[in-house]
């Protein structure tokens, strides 16, 4: 029999039970469209979280005491915290470098007449909105004389603009932060949402010795921020910081750092190390669903063989082949589970489609993951189809045909 | 009426059993049978005498237990099951007695099926089909399907689909059980036509004296032998 001959029996065979074909690939079906949606809304997430923490700078090394934070817990405070000094040693010794930003950080309650805003408060020179990449939307940046004696100015971002006032422009006006009053030298433009779902327009910028000198009471440095020269290898860099902070804090040579230098592809890293985890797990999942999907065609092949005992026996008897009839099941089973794997990349790549609309992450379409799927549904057919087809094929004609 | 020219299905000494030990049956007992091309046969007996197996082993559906099947010559029961299939579709024409069509598929597509596995082109096979349906007086009824159409016109789309492929011979088991005396009739005498007309040999089991009436030779089977084998004088 001529395979287009065969094709074309199978459709007809398959449409003609429309239910019972329906119920048959179901488990097929919901195996590839929970995979192919849960791959491409995954790959869609990655793809935000990654270009989002490439937006904050590639190029950008973090330098924190404690030993490297494995996961995100944090730096151990019981190292000894790093001063200006460091952040001016490395941007004074080591070349091609953007900009060096040292910060310190503190929260505190933002004030302006009735309304008050709690916060986080930055403190920092120019360096940090380069690093960050601030762009300014209103006012000025703070000037020499201002970061050198620790003056109390400060740069708010668009959340505070908006919690305390609403529609006047703040610049040039004071508020307080806690205690201490403050003149708005300028507004940030907004970066809206980071990734981890937290608003980054709700800060306030002083200078780092202001923050040091009247809120910590101490002149630590918490994290020096180092934005790297476009063409110059960030793990150069890296290696080049790390060589002086052990020199200047004294540890020999093959102790422990108690201090990290990171870089934010390290950090993607992490971030995206969970989704291979993940797509480990979606693997296995669309394996068992594949399978027993599969084993859900064998048992309505096996029954559609019994059921059609007679057919198969006049096939035979009228000079069928056994690869004619064996072909014929295959084709079908194959037919079946194709067609269940196709509505499930249809269903799934739909549903993948309208999630990433409502959650806010881009439509990224994996072709690899939709031929997968296509080829082991497929696969499928040819594997749970055969026994079925085999039994058909080695039908004993005169049986067959007395069959009731 | 026998000829020197070799006989087209010869059984020698073929015998059958089916089941073991106690249960043993012998369904044929050393059986020696000669056809020649042109010939139209009746095989006639009680229920259980034999007819149908010596039929199947005749159509190649079967192999003979012991003995030997010559069929134009070539030793029968040494082919594989996919040679006995290509015999089949090349050389023999089945006729059931439940018909065995396909059901919800329409006459011509029936009638197209053996065809299908000689791979013929398609547009060469609807021809060929529309031929053997005029053939039974059925070409108004090609794009029904069986459910639609009575017993007698059943049994003609499976006669059509038994000679579609021009067959040597037609076989057919109590082709007209299932039918009443005048359809009965009307499907015995388009076999006398193709065997007349076309020199179809047909071999026929029934128990109807009133259908082995067309046929120019009687057998009569009983207990696995052929106890008669007579030739019948042409009473038209
Ligand atoms: N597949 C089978 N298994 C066991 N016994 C069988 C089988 N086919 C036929 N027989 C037995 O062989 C004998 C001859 O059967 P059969 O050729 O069908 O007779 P007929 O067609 O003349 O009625 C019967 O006794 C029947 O029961
Ligand atoms: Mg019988």
């Amino acid at each position: 029999m001529m395979l287009w001959e065969t094709f074309l029996l199978a459709q007809k065979t398959i449409r003609r039970n429309k239910l019972r074909s329906a119920l048959t690939i179901l488990g097929i079906v919901i195996g590839v469209s929970a995979v192919i949606s849960m791959v491409t809304l995954g790959s869609g997430a990655t793809q935000k979280v990654t270009s989002d923490i490439s937006k904050l700078g590639s190029n950008v090394l973090h330098v924190r005491p404690g030993q490297g934070m494995r996961g995100p817990g944090g730096a151990r405070s019981s190292s000894d915290p790093f001063k200006i000094e460091d952040a001016t040693a490395i941007k004074n010794s080591i070349a091609g470098l953007q900009a060096v930003a040292p910060v310190a950080e503190t929260s505190g309650q933002a004030i302006y007449g009735s309304n008050n805003w709690s916060t986080s408060v930055t403190g920092g020179t120019n360096d940090f909105f380069i690093v960050q990449g601030w762009d300014l939307d209103e006012g000025r940046t703070f000037s020499d004389s201002e970061l050198q004696a620790g003056k109390s100015v400060c740069l708010i971002g668009k959340t505070i603009q908006k919690e305390l006032f609403a529609n006047e422009s703040p610049t040039g006006k004071t508020m307080r932060l806690g205690k201490i009053s403050f003149k708005i030298i300028g507004t940030l433009k907004e970066k809206g949402q980071s990734n981890f779902g937290t608003d980054q327009d709700d800060l306030v910028v002083i200078p780092l010795k202001t923050l040091q000198r009247r809120m910590a009471g101490n002149s630590d440095v918490r994290t020096i921020l180092v934005a790297v020269q476009e063409g110059v290898s960030t793990t150069g860099v890296q290696k080049e910081i790390e060589l002086l902070m052990r020199e200047r804090r004294g540890i020999a040579p093959g102790q422990e750092a108690d201090f990290h230098v990171r870089d934010m592809k390290e950090i993607i890293d992490t971030l995206t190390g969970t989704t291979t985890v993940l797509t480990a797990l979606l693997s296995a999942v669309a394996g068992v669903s594949l399978l027993v999907g599969g084993i859900g065609i064998m048992n309505i092949m096996l029954v559609s063989v019994t059921e059609r005992t007679r057919e198969i026996g006049t096939r035979l008897a009228i000079g069928a082949l056994e690869r004619d009839v064996l072909l014929q099941f295959l084709v079908e089973s194959v037919s079946l589970s194709s067609l269940g794997g196709l509505i499930g990349i249809l269903l799934g790549l739909g549903g993948a489609a309208l999630c990433s609309k409502l959650i806010g992450v881009p439509f990224v379409f994996k072709p690899g993951i939709v031929a997968a799927a296509f080829f082991f549904s497929g696969a499928v057919g040819i594997v749970f189809g055969y026994v079925p087809a085999k039994k058909a094929a080695q039908m004993d004609p005169i049986e067959a045909l007395r069959y009731e | 009426m026998q000829t020197d020219t070799t006989p087209l299905i010869q059984l020698q000494g073929v015998s059958k059993i089916y089941g073991k030990g106690q249960a043993a049956v012998k369904a044929l007992d050393a059986v020696d049978l000669q056809i020649h091309q042109g010939e139209f046969v009746a095989m006639m007996g009680p229920s259980g005498s034999g007819k149908s197996t010596s039929l199947n082993i005749l159509g190649c559906l079967d192999t003979p237990g012991s003995g030997q099947y010559y069929f134009d010559g070539v030793a029968v029961g040494s082919l594989s099951r996919d040679q006995r299939a290509v015999l089949r579709r090349q050389f023999l024409g089945f006729i059931f007695q439940g018909f065995n069509l396909l059901n919800r598929t329409s006459a011509i597509e029936n009638v197209e099926l053996p065809l299908i596995y000689r791979k013929i082109p398609a547009r060469h096979r609807r021809e060929m089909a529309q031929e053997a349906l005029c053939a039974v007086g059925l070409e108004k009824w090609q794009n029904h399907t069986p459910g639609e159409l009575s017993g007698g016109q059943q049994q003609r789309v499976a006669i059509a689909r038994a000679i579609v492929g021009k067959p040597r011979v037609l076989l057919a088991d109590e082709p007209t059980g299932n039918l009443d005396s005048v359809r009965s009739i009307e499907i015995m005498e388009m076999l006398r036509t193709f065997n007349q007309r076309d020199g179809i040999t047909i071999i026929m089991v029934t128990h109807e004296p009133d259908m082995a009436e067309f046929c120019k030779r009687q057998m009569q089977f009983q207990d696995g032998h052929i106890i008669s084998d007579t030739a019948v004088e042409d009473t038209l």
